[in-house]
């Protein structure tokens, strides 16, 4: 390298468009890796979807299957004894569906009464919803097990499909958060227009909060969709399981399990939440971004 | 407060009043029916010998509690799920933070590379831990491969009972989206004024990181670790398709000791009163949070 080269390159270093240059190129080199490993299980997934058993045995794994087994996605769809897929995929939907619907009338009604309802004994129990926020429904399962089972509920889909209308502490709170950004204006004007608050809130706060509702929309979906805990718990019969539980039941049944098949399922079971993520995006960061705003 | 509830009201606010206790009245009642109800139900279940049926339920006093201390497998679970806990927090934290850091530089593509590392978050659940089985792998999975490449040996993972844990915490790596994306909307709060008085100061990156960064971001990063916490201890869909709190007891948790208590060995009795230790355990950590966090976390407008 020649002097004159050398006091270029110094120069062009130092120079605003060389650090700029320099400092992109840092920036990709950390986010470009880790963009790589965030959906490598995803990609093995998928790669061992597709594979025919004896090569996911092989060594090295490889990404790409040197054949493609399209047929293992209806092989591991019906070829599975008592497990019929379809049938958890249609009680997924149904439960996923009723769960967002009574969060989304139940939530929105109480966070409007946060939001903009004065009354005694408003602030203990908006405590209380913060309170519950941080409470591990794990941990209360007993005692709701004996109710449902008191119930008669066991084996239905009434216990993971009842506590959805009755309110879910995150999403009030969410709720409420973007209710308050809606201008007071709004309200007086209808109110001297004679409004009641069902009005108000129908005509005036839910036509405006389209975006945050879609944010608990789709927080609801994913969330219900990949619920494993309830649906272990309450669902035995086959007939009844969702898809998370059906899944589970692919692991070693015999003994060995059949990866390939199972990774078939799994990729389908996961195909409708990735949908819903890619379209659903703008809301779904904008949503969480709300969660951690001092309210 | 007791003046307010006795004072006199108009007529107007009264009804404002009724239509307010209907409207949250359907969180109300699920709060009294599955929150309230319940924790006082597992405490009272707590002293119990209740086995299956309810008819044959004889109350025990302390039983179950003094069963739980003699126990060292209880003691186990606590253990792991602390540590689980810890370092879910640690690091979870603050790859949090680091990938929040990253994706609030000014360089393309960022939308793309929020929603890749989004991405597992949104998958989580049993199909993706199925896949992680299959990745931990150490003879055929990909990370061992991945680092036999770069000439390290790698670890049995989650077939071991050393690596079990840090195994589930590198998975948990991989869920941290939420916590990013509140700490990215944090950072994006910071007033830009800051950080050109702190370099009119001569502050470097460290200290503008130390000085400006961190305190304006500490109430969220303090509630990002509060949720993270109340998140570890819910750890169940890996243990459950992964382990099943093995290999030994290596990775038994709280709510697995729970679960296996209740649904396996049917013993309700000790799981409501291991069920009550769990939510003692988790007040004491998040007040003790909320104690240290008055130390740390920087209210603007408080002045210090």
């Amino acid at each position: 390298m020649t002097a004159r080269k050398r006091k270029e390159t110094v120069a062009w270093r130092k120079s605003i468009k060389g650090r700029r240059a320099l400092y992109l190129m840092l920036t990709f080199l950390l986010l470009a890796p880790l963009a790589v490993a965030f959906v490598m299980p995803f990609l093995v997934m998928v790669s061992t979807a597709l594979k025919p058993l004896n090569e996911v045995f092989k060594f090295p794994p490889r990404l790409i299957p040197e054949t493609v087994v399209w047929q293992n996605f209806p092989d591991g769809w019906y070829g599975y004894g008592y497990v019929d897929f379809t049938t958890c995929t249609w009680n997924s939907l149904k439960i996923t569906i009723n769960n967002i619907v009574g969060n989304l009338v139940s939530c929105t009604l109480a966070a409007y009464a946060f939001a903009r309802l004065k009354a005694r004994g408003k602030n203990i129990c908006f405590a209380l919803v913060l309170a519950t926020m941080l409470l591990p429904n794990e941990a209360l399962v007993i005692p709701q097990f004996v109710l449902f089972t008191r119930l008669g509920w066991l084996d239905t889909h009434l216990p993971l499909m009842v506590p959805p209308w009755f309110g879910w502490p995150f999403f009030i709170f969410l709720l409420r958060q973007f209710f308050l950004t809606i201008p007071e204006e709004l309200v007086d004007a209808a109110k001297i227009d004679g409004a009641g608050h069902a009005r108000i809130l129908m005509q005036i706060f839910i036509p405006l909060s389209k975006p945050a509702l879609a944010t608990l929309a789709i927080f609801a979906f994913i969330g219900n969709w990949n619920s494993f805990f309830g649906p272990l718990l309450y669902l035995r019969k086959p007939v009844m399981q969702t898809l998370p539980v059906c899944l589970v039941q692919y692991q070693g049944a015999y003994g060995n399990t059949d990866w390939h098949l199972m990774m078939a399922v799994a990729t389908i079971a996961v195909i409708p939440v990735l949908l819903i993520f890619i379209f659903g995006q703008r809301y779904f960061v904008e949503g969480i971004a709300t969660s951690g705003v001092k309210g | 407060m007791l003046r307010r509830f006795i004072r006199p009201i108009s007529p107007s606010a009264r009804r404002e009043e009724r239509i307010f206790y209907l409207f949250i009245l359907p969180w109300l009642i699920g709060l009294v029916v599955f929150n309230a109800g319940p924790i006082l139900g597992t405490l009272g279940l707590s002293f119990t010998d209740w086995r299956i049926s309810l008819d044959d339920l004889n109350f025990v006093g302390l039983d179950n509690y003094s069963k739980l201390v003699n126990d060292d497998i209880f003691w186990t679970s606590v253990g792991n799920t602390l540590y689980i806990a810890v370092g879910r927090v640690v690091f979870g934290t603050a790859f949090a933070l680091l990938l929040a850091i990253l994706l609030n530089q000014k360089v393309p593509g960022i939308p793309f590379f929020r929603a890749v590392y989004y991405l597992p978050t949104v998958t989580a659940g049993v199909a993706v831990a199925l896949v992680w089985i299959w990745i931990f792998n150490p003879r055929l999975g990909i990370l061992n491969y991945g680092l036999k490449l770069i000439g390290i040996k790698g670890p049995p993972w989650i077939f071991s009972s050393d690596w079990v844990k840090p195994s589930l915490i590198l998975m948990s790596m991989f869920s941290v989206g939420p916590n990013m994306i509140i700490l990215l909307a944090g950072l994006q709060g910071i007033p830009k004024e800051l950080y050109e008085a702190a370099e009119i100061d001569g502050a470097g990156l460290w200290g503008k990181f130390r000085n400006v960064t961190l305190p304006m971001l500490s109430p969220v990063l303090f509630f990002v670790i509060v949720i993270s916490v109340v998140g570890s201890f819910q750890t169940f869909t890996e243990i459950r398709v992964m382990t099943e709190g093995g290999p030994g007891e290596s990775s038994n948790v709280l709510i697995w000791y729970l679960w296996e208590n209740a649904f396996i060995y049917l013993q309700l009795g000790v799981a409501a009163a291991v069920a009550w230790i769990m939510f003692v355990i988790l007040m004491a950590l998040t007040g003790l949070q909320f104690r240290v966090g008055r130390r740390w976390v920087y209210y603007e407008g408080e002045g210090r």
